[in-house]
């Protein structure tokens, strides 16, 4: 008998040291980005983040071109995405909730989700480049092809299967008995969606949002390969640009003084912290409506 | 008799926004799948031709030589995910079982904020930390450091799906092993987690599909590799870096390598993805 | 059966390199790495050691040398004497071989074009932006050059072959020196980056319009237009081993540090260039043994000697005289502790 309990103990002695195990490795990954960031922040201060030269050469940097660039992306792509992936919301979680059609389609979606960045990256390298660059072309623009308006358009693509499957889980989470009041009284679709459904989703959806940008803003190899690698402050859509995650992904493995390994691992602990409060804020809308 | 024949302009305007919204929300749908298709088409378009047998089991050839293969990186990859999943599986489904079963607790709270926080890292900060941590201290890039970096990614995939599956299972399960005087950690090992095995595995199936394409944490810790390599000491190669480095080059032939290795990518991800449903449907305990 | 599955496995090993000696690991310049792959699958052929190199960039090169993850680090822009303090122990740099770094571009139809060295330097600098500009045209009668704005690309790593293009530029053009200078990361005045010559020469053949300076090899092996430049004595000169291999007729310091950009020789190419690799003189740091700074000694001897075989092929010209006989000096300074590498 007492034997069987040291088993149990050890047991959950054991479960608890795993828990423990993965927290000390999030704490571990905040320690790390704070701590490698102290030199430059120690250097930088606020000027870190509003300094708009990234200068390796003079070992002073200035972050703001690449949080720009970060957000900038990631906002047009949300924009550019929301209609979508709200239409598949309300087709899924609405219209179509059963059937095999709607199961078809629910696989496709969580097929464009399982794609890898690199593969949106080259697709998007070899077949919406070109496009971008004939439509610069046709505005009398200098046809570069890959720029911000490249990168948010694959980031968008991307990022529909996200805010899509939340949007619809709150969709079907409006109370029944609401739309059926609204249909027996003789609603359309479009009203019921206009005015009862959106209007009660409505945070829920928001918090969708707030997800998918988190993920938008961490995206970075199909970023990358399509955002022209510029460090300067882009001052149009079709200018060249570099995230903070296309950035660090660029200039890592090169940075020779302690002071720029610093700042990169600083960019990072801001990506880390945007991403962060975003998708807590997310998180938190949802839970509330789940209550 | 005529019924309703007298619909008001008003009526017919709401049921005409009514159609165009569906046709909308339609168009917008099919649109949204787009890509999808044409990502599907082109790689497999392009990238079958490029598998052949030399494709499979060479290795590159110099730059700028055609012909070679992608031996290295279908190791490689091999050999990270089944890295990240040594370390990511214990973690995690442990994890998810503490989250299932203390959900009240002090401890389950922290770690359930930590396991979201863990999933919401960017892949290239996983990469950065990775460095730091295992890196820097081994004195160089290693095929070890990459399978960290991916397990860290992997874990909160598993945790959540291993939460979920256990919180699902009909409580009565529990309360009978328990009533008829198993311990609990029996009850756990012999009767919980093997309930919940489909959930579970489905869950490690998807995080590996995840992390199988993942480029980025890959960047400054697995570092890339010309030749085969086991050796976890030592850097190693990966499908998705292949891609990345080949994709932005000139020569064509990497191009075909490159779309060749996304046909391959893409097909273990399909497969990880179909063999996941697959397996939740046939092992549907309860 | 049993013999079946033994001798698939065996045949699996091999192919996979088990049986291999040891490994040695470098990382670096991206301007050498056509002929580089070529040397290290020739070195595993010949003497079953596997070298991986990794090409992310001379600056990658020095940062990881610097840091011990690598064996060798490979870099075209030479350690200057503030780097070289910086570094925990000696370090000494081997020559390798010579390239061009040429300006290729994509202009349909145009397949050759002649630059001066000043419409180059104002070209980079921004200051000519449409392809059918005045001065280009004058330059080039004959040629067909259509309204297109030009697109400048540029690297976005740390880059060697950036630090040769921009120390050329610098010297053919005060303004040039004086607004942006030389170096591996500078800040070019427009343009877009691209990671390696590799990524550049890809853009470049992606882009029509866009113009950039990438290492003779990759512009060969993927048929890209260069153009030919105007040298320093006047005449026009085409990249080509020739003209590179003039170049380099000029005597070195020992340490091998040496620019080549605007070449006084006669039909010397303007920007040529010394390619590098940095080793630690004294091997034995961070638990290295001795059999693996015996192997790194003995890739590095056989790269300047058996891998000149590999060189010309692939357009980079082989050491001249002078110069392999400093790297030699060079390589026999390698130790580990008190007993030298190479005899």
């Amino acid at each position: 008998m007492s034997r069987a309990l040291h088993i149990d103990d050890g047991f959950i002695w054991l479960l608890r040291i795993l828990a423990i195990t993965v927290i000390a490795l999030v704490v571990a990954v905040a320690y790390v980005l704070v701590t490698g960031s102290a030199e430059a922040w120690h250097q930088f201060g606020f000027s870190f983040l509003l300094g708009r030269e990234w200068d390796p050469i003079m070992d002073s940097y200035g972050a703001l071109p690449f949080i720009v660039g970060s957000l900038l992306t990631a906002f047009l792509a949300l924009l550019v995405s929301i209609p979508f992936s709200l239409s598949i919301a309300l087709y899924l979680g609405e219209f179509f909730q059963r059937g095999r059609l709607s199961a078809i389609f629910t696989s496709l979606v969580e097929l464009l989700a399982g794609i890898p960045s690199v593969i949106y990256g080259f697709w998007a390298l070899f077949y919406l480049v070109p496009v971008v660059r004939w439509l610069e072309d046709r505005l009398g623009l200098p046809p570069l092809g890959v720029g911000i308006l490249s990168a948010a358009w694959i980031l968008a693509i991307m990022i529909i299967p996200f805010s899509a499957s939340i949007a619809r889980e709150v969709i079907r989470m409006v109370p029944v008995g609401l739309k059926e009041a609204a249909y027996a009284l003789g609603a359309t679709h479009f009203e019921v969606v206009r005015d009862v459904i959106l209007p009660v989703g409505r945070s829920g959806i928001f918090a969708g949002i707030m997800l998918s940008l988190g993920r938008a803003l961490g995206e970075t190899m199909a970023v990358t390969m399509v955002i022209g690698n510029s460090n300067y402050m882009p001052t149009s859509l079709f200018d060249p640009a570099n995230t903070i995650a296309s950035l660090v992904a660029n200039e890592f493995a090169e940075a020779d003084s302690s002071l720029y390994m610093s700042g990169l691992v600083e960019l990072g602990l801001i990506l880390f912290l945007m991403t962060g409060i975003i998708n807590l804020g997310g998180r938190v809308v949802i839970r509330r409506l789940s209550k | 008799m005529k019924l309703a024949t007298t619909i008001s302009a008003h009526t017919r305007r709401r049921y005409l926004y009514d159609v165009l919204f569906r046709v909308l929300i339609f168009s917008l749908c099919a649109l949204a799948i787009l890509p999808l298709f044409f990502i599907f088409g082109f790689i497999f378009s392009k990238g079958a031709s490029a598998l052949d047998l030399e494709f499979l089991i060479s290795l590159p050839k110099s730059i700028g030589e055609p012909g070679g293969g992608v031996l290295n990186a279908i190791t490689g990859s091999v050999l990270l995910v089944a890295l990240a999943s040594l370390m990511a599986l214990p973690l995690g489904v442990a994890s998810g079982t503490y989250l299932s079963e203390y959900r009240g607790s002090k401890l389950s709270q922290v770690l359930g904020q930590a396991v979201e926080v863990l999933n919401g890292v960017p892949s290239i900060v996983i990469g950065l930390v990775a460095y730091e941590l295992v890196v820097r201290p081994m004195g160089g890039f290693s095929a070890l450091s990459g399978g960290i970096a991916l397990g860290l990614m992997m874990i909160p995939v598993i945790a959540r799906s291993t939460e979920e599956t256990l919180r699902m299972l009909p409580p009565s399960l529990k309360e009978a092993s328990l009533a008829l005087g198993a311990s609990y950690s029996a009850t756990l090992l012999r009767v919980i987690l093997p309930a919940g095995l489909s959930g579970i595995i489905t869950g490690v199936l998807v995080s590996l599909a995840r992390v199988a394409g993942e480029t980025a944490p890959l960047l400054f810790t697995a570092f890339g590799n010309p030749f085969v390599n086991w050796d976890l000491s030592k850097p190693v190669s990966s499908l998705p870096s292949l891609i990345f480095n080949y994709a932005v080059s000139p020569y064509e032939d990497w191009h075909r390598l490159a779309w060749g290795s996304a046909c391959v990518l893409l097909l273990g991800i399909l497969g990880l993805n179909m063999l996941s449903r697959w397996l939740s449907r046939k092992w549907r305990w309860y | 059966m049993n013999k079946y599955v033994a001798s698939m496995l065996i045949g699996l090993a091999t192919a996979s390199g088990v049986w291999a000696q040891g490994e040695i690991l470098g990382a670096g310049a991206t301007f050498p790495y056509p002929l580089y792959s070529k040397m290290f699958n020739e070195y595993y052929a010949k003497k079953n050691v596997k070298v991986n190199y990794q090409s992310i960039g001379s600056g990658g090169g020095i940062k990881q040398i610097m840091s011990e993850t690598v064996d060798f680090g490979a870099t075209d822009a030479f350690l200057d004497e503030e780097q070289l303090k910086s570094a925990k122990r000696p370090l000494i740099h081997i020559p390798i071989v010579l390239g061009a770094v040429t300006v290729t571009y994509n202009l349909e139809g145009v397949s050759s074009l002649r630059l001066t060295p000043t419409v180059l330097a104002d070209i980079f600098l921004g200051k000519i932006t449409k392809w059918n500009d005045a001065r280009i045209a004058q330059l080039n009668t004959g040629v067909r050059l259509i309204d297109k704005s030009i697109v400048l690309v540029h690297r976005s790593d740390g880059s060697g072959t950036t630090s040769i293009f921009t120390d050329y530029l610098a010297k053919v053009s005060p303004e040039w020196k004086n607004k942006v200078g030389a170096g591996k990361s500078v800040k070019w005045p427009t343009g877009l980056g691209a990671k390696g010559n590799e990524g550049v020469a890809g853009l470049v053949k992606q882009m029509p319009g866009s113009i950039s300076y990438v290492e003779l090899a990759y512009t060969r092996q993927n048929k890209m237009p260069v153009a030919t430049l105007q040298n320093k004595a006047g005449n026009w000169v085409q990249p080509s081993l020739q003209s590179t291999t003039a170049a380099a007729a000029i005597k070195i310091p020992d340490d091998t540090r040496v620019n080549l950009t605007n070449s006084d020789v006669k039909d010397g190419y303007p920007i040529a260039a010394f390619t590098w690799i940095v080793v630690y003189q004294d091997q034995n740091y961070s638990n290295r043994s001795q059999a693996k700074a015996e192997s790194l000694a003995k890739l590095l001897w056989w790269m300047v000697h058996e891998g000149r075989a590999y060189s010309e092929a692939l357009d980079y010209s082989n050491l001249p005289p002078d110069a392999l006989a400093k790297a030699e000096i060079n390589l026999k300074k390698l130790s580990f502790g008190n007993t030298k590498l190479l005899p």
